[in-house]
C-alpha cells in the first residue's frame, strides 16, 4: 500500500465502509494479533543461553541497615538449614571506636537484626556489611574439588552438584570468605547460588528482592544497561581480599578497610 | 544444647558464621601422620638398599613391611571422613586434574602397586620359593602362591631380583617424597589459609615423615628383637639413632625457618596466629611438639651421638643407651602426631576474617571420633603382625639350612 492509497482511504466515514472492507480489516487485525502472539510465543520458548550472561552483584555498604531480611529470605528460598551455623548469606556489623579498635559481630548471621550497641560512647563509626559467596571468576573452591562437583557455569555462577559431591570439604577450606558449609542433611558442600533457579527465569535473587533499601544490586555484566552496570559505573567499587586473586564478582561500594 | 551451640559459646572474637564448625577433624590428623610413617619407613629401607648403609640391614625388611601395613591403612581415615564414601571412586573416574586432592588415588596406587608391592616381592621371592619347599599345608600353599609361579632360583634369576629391587627402590625414593610431599602440598597450597599456605609445607612434611618413620622403626626393631629373645644389634641401634638425630636436626631447622620467616614478615595474620599459638595451641605446639617432641629428643640424641661417644665424652651402658633411644623415639612420635594436629586442627581454629578463634570439640564415638581414630592407628600395627607372620622379616628366616 502506497501513501496515496492511504490518503484516499483516510477520510472515509465508518458508515461507508463496505462489508468487504470490514472483512479485510478483520483479517488484518487477526493477522497482526496472530503475529504478535506467535512472536511472544517464540520469545518465551527461546532457550536460555548461559553464554549471553555473566551475573554479578553489587553491595552498597552505606545503604545496608542490618535488618537481616536478606538472610531470612535466603534461608526460606533455598531451604538452608535453620540452625544458626549455616548461611548462604549473612550480615556483619562493624563497630570502630575512637581508639581504632574494631568489634565485629553477626549474631545468628544477623537474621533477626542486631541488638542495640550497649553504648555509643567512644564509637567512631559503625556499619553493616552483607556477605555471600563472591562467585569468583577465579574460584579456588572449583580448583580444589577433586571430582569437579563444584564448577563455574557459563553465566558466571559457581554451583555445587550435590549428586556428585563426595563431601571431602576441601572446597570449604579453600574458600577465603567462609561462604561454604556442609549441609548436615545431604553431607555435601553448599553455598549461595545467586538463586540460580530464579535468575535464569529473569527473576532477582531472593536477598535482592527483599532488601528494603536497595543495598544489593543484581545484574548482568554483559548488559550495559542493567542496574548493576550503572552501579559499577557510578560508584567506586572494591572486592574482598583482592590480593588472593580470586576475582570476586560481588562488588562493594563504600567498603571500609576494616572489612575482611 | 547441641555441640555446635556449645562451640558457639566458646568462640572468641568474630568468626564467619560458617566457620563455627571445624570441617577436618581427628581423622584428617591421622591421615598425614600415617602417610608420613609410610614415607619415613620406606626412606629408611632405601638407606640400606640404595645407599648401602649395612649397619641398618636388620631393619630393612621390617621397614618395608611397616610401610606396607601403614600404606594399606592410609586411605581409610579419608574414606571414613567423606560425606559420601560410596562416591569416592569418582576421584579415579572423573578426576578434576586441577585439584591436588584428585591426584591422591594415582599417587597412592603408584606407590602401592609399582613401588612397595613390587619391591617386597622381588626381595622375598627367593625366600618364598625356599620356604615353600620345606613347609607344610597352609604356609606352603600361601608362600607358593605368593611366588606367583616364579620359582626359578638360578643365579641369573636371583641377580635379576637384586637389580630389579634396587631399581625399584631408586624409583621409590622420589615416589616416597611424592607421596608425603603431596600431602604437604594439599595444605601448603591453600592460599585462603595463612597458617597452611607456605611453600615450605611439603618439605617440612617430608622431613617430619622421615623422622617419624625412623623413630617408629627404632621402637619396632627393638620390640621385635626383645620379643624374639634375640640379642639387640647395638650397632644397628646406634646407626638408627644417628640417622634419627640428623633427620630431626633438619626437620627442626626447617620448622624454625618457617617460624622465624612468619615472625619476621609479620603479615596481617600475625596477630591472630600469635594468639592461636600462645593460647589454643600452647599445649600441643609449644609443649608437645616443640619442647617434648623436638628439643628434648634433640638433646638426648645429641648427647648420645657418635661424635661425643667416640671421644669418650658420654659413655653409657648399652641398656641405658637403648632406653634413651626408645624414650626419644616415643617422644618424637608424640611430637610428630602433635605436629599433624597443629597443622590440621590449628589451621581451622582461627577465622579467615583473622578476627577470632573457634574451638574443636573432639567426638568420642561416632565415625570421626577418638574411638575410630585410635582404631585406625592400631590397625596398621595389627596388619604388621599379620605381615610379619606371613613374611618373616628377621635375619634367621633368611637362613635355609636344607637348601644350603
Amino acid at each position: 500500500m502506497n501513501e496515496s492509497d492511504v490518503n484516499t482511504q483516510a477520510p472515509l466515514d465508518g458508515k461507508e465502509i463496505s462489508e468487504e472492507r470490514r472483512a479485510f480489516l478483520r483479517s488484518c487485525a487477526l493477522a497482526a494479533s496472530t503475529l504478535l502472539f506467535v512472536g511472544q510465543g517464540e520469545a518465551a520458548e527461546a532457550p536460555y543461553n548461559p553464554r549471553e550472561h555473566n551475573y554479578a552483584m553489587g553491595v552498597d555498604v552505606d545503604r545496608c541497615i542490618g535488618c537481616g531480611r536478606c538472610v531470612e529470605a535466603c534461608k526460606a528460598e533455598n531451604d538452608v538449614p535453620r540452625e544458626p551455623f549455616y548461611f548462604r548469606t549473612w550480615v556483619e556489623r562493624y563497630m570502630v571506636n575512637v581508639r581504632g579498635e574494631t568489634v565485629v559481630d553477626s549474631p545468628q548471621g544477623g537474621i533477626a537484626g542486631f541488638p542495640t550497641a550497649a553504648s555509643e560512647k567512644g564509637m567512631l563509626r559503625t556499619f553493616f556489611v552483607p556477605k555471600l559467596c563472591n562467585q569468583c571468576a577465579n574460584p579456588p573452591c572449583v580448583q580444589v574439588c577433586p571430582v569437579g562437583a563444584t564448577f563455574s557455569t557459563e553465566d558466571g555462577v559457581v554451583l555445587v552438584d550435590s549428586d556428585y559431591c563426595i563431601g571431602c570439604r576441601y572446597c570449604i577450606q579453600a574458600c577465603p570468605y567462609g561462604a561454604r558449609y556442609l549441609d548436615p542433611r545431604t553431607h555435601t558442600a553448599d553455598k549461595c547460588t545467586f538463586c540460580y533457579h530464579r535468575v535464569v527465569k529473569s527473576l532477582l535473587p531472593a536477598c535482592v528482592e527483599v532488601c528494603p533499601t536497595g543495598a544489593r544490586v543484581f545484574g548482568d555484566l554483559r548488559q550495559r544497561s542493567s542496574p548493576l552496570a550503572r552501579f559499577t559505573r557510578l560508584t567506586k567499587i572494591q572486592a574482598l581480599k583482592p590480593h588472593l586473586n580470586t576475582e570476586p564478582k560481588v562488588y562493594y561500594a563504600n567498603l571500609d578497610g576494616e572489612v575482611r | 544444647m547441641g555441640p555446635l551451640e556449645e562451640v558457639l559459646r566458646q568462640v572468641v572474637g568474630f568468626v564467619y558464621p560458617n566457620e563455627v564448625e571445624l570441617h577436618w577433624g581427628l581423622l584428617i590428623v591421622v591421615y598425614p601422620y600415617v602417610t608420613g610413617l609410610v614415607a619415613g619407613a620406606f626412606i629408611l629401607a632405601s638407606l640400606v638398599r640404595v645407599f648401602n648403609v649395612r649397619e641398618l640391614h636388620p631393619t630393612y625388611r621390617l621397614s618395608l613391611l611397616t610401610a606396607l601395613a601403614y600404606l594399606i591403612v592410609a586411605p581409610l581415615p579419608l574414606l571414613t571422613h567423606l560425606g559420601h564414601p560410596e562416591r569416592s571412586f569418582e576421584i579415579f573416574i572423573t578426576p578434576n586434574l586441577n585439584s591436588a586432592m584428585a591426584m591422591f588415588g594415582f599417587v597412592y596406587a603408584w606407590y602401592l602397586m609399582v613401588v612397595l608391592l613390587l619391591e617386597i616381592w622381588f626381595d622375598y621371592r627367593k625366600d618364598l620359593v625356599l620356604w615353600s619347599q620345606h613347609e607344610r599345608r597352609l604356609r606352603r600353599w600361601l608362600h607358593r602362591a605368593l611366588t606367583l609361579g616364579a620359582t626359578d632360583l638360578s643365579p641369573r634369576a636371583l641377580h635379576f631380583d637384586q637389580s630389579a629391587g634396587r631399581f625399584i627402590t631408586i624409583i621409590g625414593i622420589p615416589s616416597a617424597f611424592l607421596l608425603h610431599g603431596y600431602v604437604g602440598f594439599i595444605f601448603g597450597s591453600v592460599k585462603a589459609n595463612p597458617w597452611w599456605s607456605s611453600v615450605l609445607m611439603p618439605i617440612v612434611f617430608l622431613f617430619s615423615a622421615i623422622v617419624s618413620g625412623i623413630a617408629l622403626l627404632l621402637v619396632l626393631y627393638l620390640l621385635g628383637t626383645l620379643l624374639r629373645s634375640k640379642p639387640v644389634d647395638m650397632i644397628c641401634m646406634d646407626k638408627l639413632a644417628m640417622f634419627l638425630f640428623y633427620a630431626l636436626v633438619l626437620d627442626f631447622s626447617l620448622e624454625l625457618l618457617d617460624f622465624i620467616h612468619r615472625l619476621y614478615e609479620a603479615e596481617e595474620s600475625i596477630h591472630i596466629l600469635s594468639e592461636l599459638v600462645s593460647g589454643r595451641l600452647f599445649l600441643s605446639l609449644v609443649v608437645l611438639q616443640a619442647l617434648l617432641g623436638t628439643l628434648l629428643p634433640l638433646l638426648l640424641l645429641g648427647l648420645l651421638s657418635p661424635a661425643l661417644r667416640s671421644r669418650g665424652l658420654v659413655t653409657l651402658p648399652d641398656e641405658l643407651r637403648r632406653l634413651l633411644y626408645v624414650g626419644s623415639a616415643v617422644l618424637i612420635q608424640i611430637g610428630i602426631f602433635s605436629t599433624r594436629w597443629n597443622v590440621v586442627i590449628g589451621g581451622q581454629l582461627f577465622s579467615k576474617s583473622l578476627r577470632g578463634l573457634t574451638v574443636y570439640k573432639m567426638q568420642l564415638l561416632g565415625p570421626e571420633g577418638l574411638f575410630v581414630a585410635s582404631l585406625l592407628l592400631l590397625l596398621p600395627l595389627l596388619l604388621l603382625l599379620v605381615l610379619i607372620a606371613v613374611l618373616p622379616p628377621w635375619p634367621e628366616a633368611e637362613e635355609h639350612p636344607a637348601a644350603a
